[in-house]
């Protein structure tokens, strides 16, 4: 029997939940790192040892911990995410000019094709890689330097890159999100970028069809499908069938098209999971009840999913990197709040049941399956 | 020139940067040179180089903003990296203190 390791990053410390198959009885280890913001925790999908931690702390820095024994020991690795050659310039919030400063890492993507490589997604945005497991790492800085980089501004939480999706075949194609510039595609292992965000609309910016300034909440792909993305934006949820060229819009019957993170079942390929919160200024869950919807069409035809969550007075948030699916036959699905509960479902969002309460607000979730 | 007995400068570090160094006291460190803020903080993260990027930026080697300098009861957060740190430090009467700030309420 398979066993199942949920790696939860807080505000307060980073959590290891394990189970087995079954996903019904949980040991809760933890806090690693107590008093520490761990901003995302992720396992490579190659070696399920090796697991990488984003460490950060308004007043120490960033620091990559590593561990190979599945997260029960960890090690400080590199550290280092100095911009390729002098940074320029980006837009501030006041339309202001402000140089790239390296901020924190927000999200860590083992690779898929290589058990050494490893991917940062940092703040203020960039994407660095790494080869040699998280100790040196080294900009790919074409993102940057990309030609509408002087127009791309912060988001409310800073000018983030959050999401790296790799295609499941081609490891010199990449997917990238950096909010609040939109999408970006690299075909050629990063030494280009391409912005796709043609047919997203976006009221906070005047120009409906600027390639750049969309904010890109989360990105997510089946790898059975990879030209088929679904991202949960600002406002709207939004799908491609084209590999980003062009999105249209799938929110349909959802009762907010806001929200954070979306995710794609793991033997299901149209199968998708948003947690819609009523607004940008409220950040909660429409009516005060804590509902994943669940299309297995595609989109635009959505469920809400209740059984098991708090259905009155819940006010919580579920941020973008804190919703994962593992890869038991009947595919659990996860997600964590701000309110510190991580709940679970081991039949594909049916039903939920919370492993944990009273954890610090929850930043990420992953899962791991164990065979 | 450093402590006479130890040849050592004595620092106390911030509980966080304590678990990371997986230390539980102050440390010692041996300085070459002139003891100043900059040859103490880089004598640190020789010894425990873990550490590189916590205290100072790796980018600019500037004290990061929520972190000060005290040492022989004085804030010496805001004084040049290159100036030299008081006698009873550099004889290891007192620390070199690595302090996180106040911040956040």
């Amino acid at each position: 029997m398979g066993g199942t390791r949920v790696l939860v990053g807080t505000r307060k410390g980073a959590f290891v939940l394990t189970s087995d198959e079954g996903r019904t009885d949980w040991k809760v280890d933890g806090p690693h790192f107590p008093g520490w913001e761990m901003y995302h925790v992720k396992g490579s999908p190659l070696n399920p040892d090796r697991v990488y931690a984003s460490q950060t702390s308004g007043w120490f820095g960033q620091v990559i911990q590593r561990s190979d024994d599945g997260g029960a020991s960890w090690e400080p690795v590199g550290n280092d995410f100095s911009y390729d050659g002098v940074p320029g310039e980006h837009q501030w919030y006041d339309g202001s000019l402000r140089p790239w400063a390296f901020t924190r890492v927000w999200h860590l993507e083992p690779s898929i094709h290589d058990a050494e490589t490893v991917y940062a997604g940092v703040e203020d945005a960039a994407l660095f890689k790494s080869t040699d497991g998280g100790v040196g790492w080294a900009e790919l800085s074409a993102l940057r330097e990309h030609d509408t980089g002087p127009q791309w501004q912060p988001g409310a939480g800073g000018m983030c890159l959050h999401t790296v999706l790799e295609h499941p075949t081609d490891p010199d194609r990449l997917y990238v999100a950096i909010s609040a510039a939109g999408a970006f595609r690299t075909s050629d292992g990063g030494k280009s970028w391409q912005p796709i965000n043609r047919g997203l609309r976006s009221g906070e910016i005047p120009d409906q069809d600027s390639e750049v300034g969309h904010c890109v909440h989360r990105i997510d792909l089946h790898p059975a499908n990879p030209d088929v993305l679904y991202m949960q934006k600002h406002w709207d949820v939004m799908r491609s069938d084209d590999g980003g060229d062009s999105w249209h819009e799938v929110s349909g019957n959802l009762p907010s098209d806001f929200g954070f993170p979306i995710a794609v079942h793991a033997h299901e390929p149209e199968t998708v999971y948003v947690v819609p919160i009523s607004s940008d200024s409220h950040h909660f869950p429409p009516d005060g009840k804590l509902r994943v919807y669940r299309s297995r069409s595609g989109g635009n035809e959505w469920e809400a999913l209740t059984t098991g969550l708090p259905q009155r007075d819940c006010y919580v948030n579920v941020l973008r990197d804190a919703m994962a699916v593992d890869q038991h036959e009947s595919c659990g699905v996860y997600f964590g709040t701000t309110g510190g509960q991580v709940y679970a479902s081991n039949d594909s969002g049916s039903s939920w049941t919370p492993i944990v309460r009273d954890l610090p607000a929850v930043l990420s979730v992953e899962v791991q399956t164990l065979r | 020139m450093t402590d006479a007995m130890t040849g050592s400068v004595r620092v106390i570090l911030p509980a966080h940067l304590r678990a990371m160094a997986k230390v539980d006291d102050e440390v010692r460190v041996v300085v070459p040179g002139e003891v100043t803020q900059r040859s103490v903080l880089d004598a640190v993260e020789a010894a425990f180089p873990m550490l590189l990027g916590t205290i100072r930026d790796r980018a600019t080697a500037q004290r990061r903003p929520f972190v000060r300098f005290f040492a022989c009861q004085e804030d010496l957060s805001h004084q040049p990296p290159d100036t030299p740190l008081p006698e009873q430090v550099v004889q290891g009467q007192e620390p070199f203190m690595v302090v996180g700030a106040m911040a956040g309420g």
